[in-house]
């Protein structure tokens, strides 16, 4: 962008148009967004009291939230299933954004990528009951099952369990993996891939030296949007996880509201926000010594 | 055939997409209270059932303000961070646009509780107010994705030009960028209506005992008899939102032929 062109008669220079045209935006977030976050920060290192909060400076909630056994086995699966979800997700999504990307006639990519994005705007909540509905004892799969002889009685193990919630996830996020990896895929050079072939390299070859690290932008953006939501689900582990499945926004869910405990909500809070944070640098550095390797 | 497996692939995917929602009509229409297969008849009871329930209209309602209401506040303010970052550079930009985006990539877990914090700290009694000010806080990083590229794509020589034909900065926003940008302007509303509409977590922290039709949906889960109900609001709400949906794609395609800009697809 060109700084020139501004209206001189506008009498302001364009720094000041700029942050008076975004105060009202910036202002809310930082009202309700910068400041709350703040707060729950700061709870997180004050004394829970039985109707109030303490002032008192502690590092007891972090103490409680790293060593007590309940709430370290539930980040830890928090973690892993959102680990398995965002591998699942985007491995099975990369084919589709190539398909779209590679495949699809221009003036239909529109209507493919439309088509794929629908079932994520269409009632959460809804979808993520059915596969409660789908997976359940009197479910869907073992109804079907049972009704063809398949199996004599209903398999107990698909619902109500880690994998029931990694399914479940990984359905629901899967337009989100997709759309990223796309956008990276189209706006690779396509005079690239034949300059690949032309020197010999086979289609195959082709494909890993030259499509998949210019696409591994797009690889990473669907990492990061497939995880972090992932990991701070509260509907899936709630309705489909049963006991073994509940994850780290169940339990803040439990310290708030139930509990009423909120700095160890709040630390818990900070907690998983400080593992997402974490994990997103480490999938960033990941793609940056992936960038630097043979081949760029 | 062009892609090869590479097409039945994507069909195949696209099939496991859409196999919860192809479900929600066959047992809307159900005769059982078992939601199980076979199927047993045909009924619309379900959908009778829909038309006496209090609780449910109120519900409705509740999440009809809410969503109105967001998408008209998000929208706004959306215009001035998106007009402000493709337009202008100044200082804390970066900073600031960080933070306007932040929601995109926070669990929204974090955004209840921490929002639920301030609010019984500041003494705010919870309502469909406080909703709406979480789900503004969600939406608008959506809309600002949107009405970005709206902006991005307007040619700047226009507005020079009604500055030079004698217009003011505000009537030229009004004249000329203002119709330009429409089309996204329609497409963020109802992409932001969409959200609000559907979103479950933050009005189930903060809507006190005003329940918004998520909320209401998602205590009905607990009794089993309820569960066709749901079957058949839920068929209702998908087709509404298909609808939606599918004017706001029309308005974003509209929006980009208008300006001339290329069609890179999908609402991110």
């Amino acid at each position: 962008m060109t700084s020139g062109g501004m209206p001189r008669r506008m009498g302001r220079s364009e720094a000041a148009s700029g942050l008076a045209m975004i105060s009202p935006t910036a202002s809310y977030a930082i009202l309700l967004l910068a400041a709350p976050l703040a707060l729950i920060f700061i709870y997180s290192f004050l004394t829970d009291g039985y109707l109030e909060i303490i002032r008192t400076f502690t590092f007891a909630n972090y103490i409680e939230a790293w060593t007590n056994e309940l709430y370290r086995v539930v980040m830890l699966r928090s973690l892993m299933v959102a680990l398995a979800v965002t591998a699942a997700t985007v491995l099975l999504a990369f084919p589709v954004a190539y398909f779209v990307s590679f495949y699809v006639d221009p003036s239909r990519k529109s209507l493919w990528l439309f088509l794929i994005t629908i079932p994520f705007w269409t009632s959460y909540l809804i979808r993520v009951f059915l596969w409660k509905v789908i997976l359940g004892y009197n479910g869907v799969v073992n109804s079907g099952l049972l009704g063809l002889g398949i199996i004599s009685e209903p398999l107990q193990w698909i619902n109500y369990n880690v994998g029931a919630v990694v399914v479940t996830l990984a359905h629901a996020y899967a337009p989100f993996a997709i759309l990223p990896i796309f956008v990276a895929l189209e706006k690779i050079d396509r005079s690239l891939l034949e300059a690949g072939q032309d020197l010999g390299e086979s289609r195959f070859m082709t494909f890993l030296r030259v499509t998949l690290p210019l696409a591994m932008p797009g690889v990473v953006a669907a990492v990061l949007i497939v995880f972090i939501p992932t990991i701070g689900d509260f509907v899936t582990p709630q309705l489909v996880g049963g006991p073994e499945g509940r994850m780290v926004a169940n339990l803040i869910q439990l310290q708030y509201l139930k509990l009423d405990n909120y700095p160890l909500g709040s630390a818990i809070a900070v907690s998983a926000m400080m593992i997402v944070t974490v994990a997103s640098l480490f999938f960033l550095y990941l793609n940056r010594r992936y960038l630097r390797g043979p081949g760029s | 055939m062009r892609g090869g497996w590479f097409k039945v692939y994507a069909l195949v995917y696209l099939v496991f997409l859409y196999a919860p929602i192809i479900l929600l009509p066959m047992f809307a229409f159900n005769d059982a209270t078992v939601i199980a297969f076979p199927l047993s008849g045909f009924s619309t009871k379900w959908f009778a059932a829909l038309v006496d329930d209090p609780p449910l209209h109120d519900a409705v309602r509740n999440s009809l303000i809410i969503a109105v209401t967001t998408a008209i506040l998000s929208t706004t303010l959306a215009v001035f961070a998106a007009r402000a970052s493709t337009r202008y550079r100044f200082p804390g930009k970066a900073g600031l646009m960080g933070l306007i985006m932040l929601p995109l990539v926070l669990p929204e877990i974090i955004v209840a509780v921490s929002l639920l914090s301030i609010l019984l700290m500041a003494r705010i009694e919870l309502s469909i107010l406080t909703v709406i000010l979480g789900h503004v806080l969600i939406c608008t990083p959506f809309c600002i994705a949107i009405l970005s590229s709206a902006f991005q794509s307007l040619d700047r020589s226009l507005e020079e030009a009604a500055y030079d034909l004698g217009e003011t900065p505000f009537s030229t926003f009004r004249l000329i960028i203002l119709p330009l940008v429409m089309p996204g302007i329609i497409s963020s509303l109802l992409i932001s209506f969409t959200i609000s509409l559907d979103e479950f977590i933050i009005a189930f922290f903060l809507a006190g005992t005003e329940a918004t039709l998520p909320v209401y949906i998602f205590s009905q889960f607990r009794f089993p008899q309820a569960v066709p109900v749901i079957m058949a609001l839920g068929t209702i709400l998908v087709c509404l939102s298909i609808l939606l949906l599918s004017i706001a794609e029309f308005f974003r395609r509209r929006g980009l032929a208008r300006s001339g800009a290329k069609d890179t697809g999908g609402f991110l």
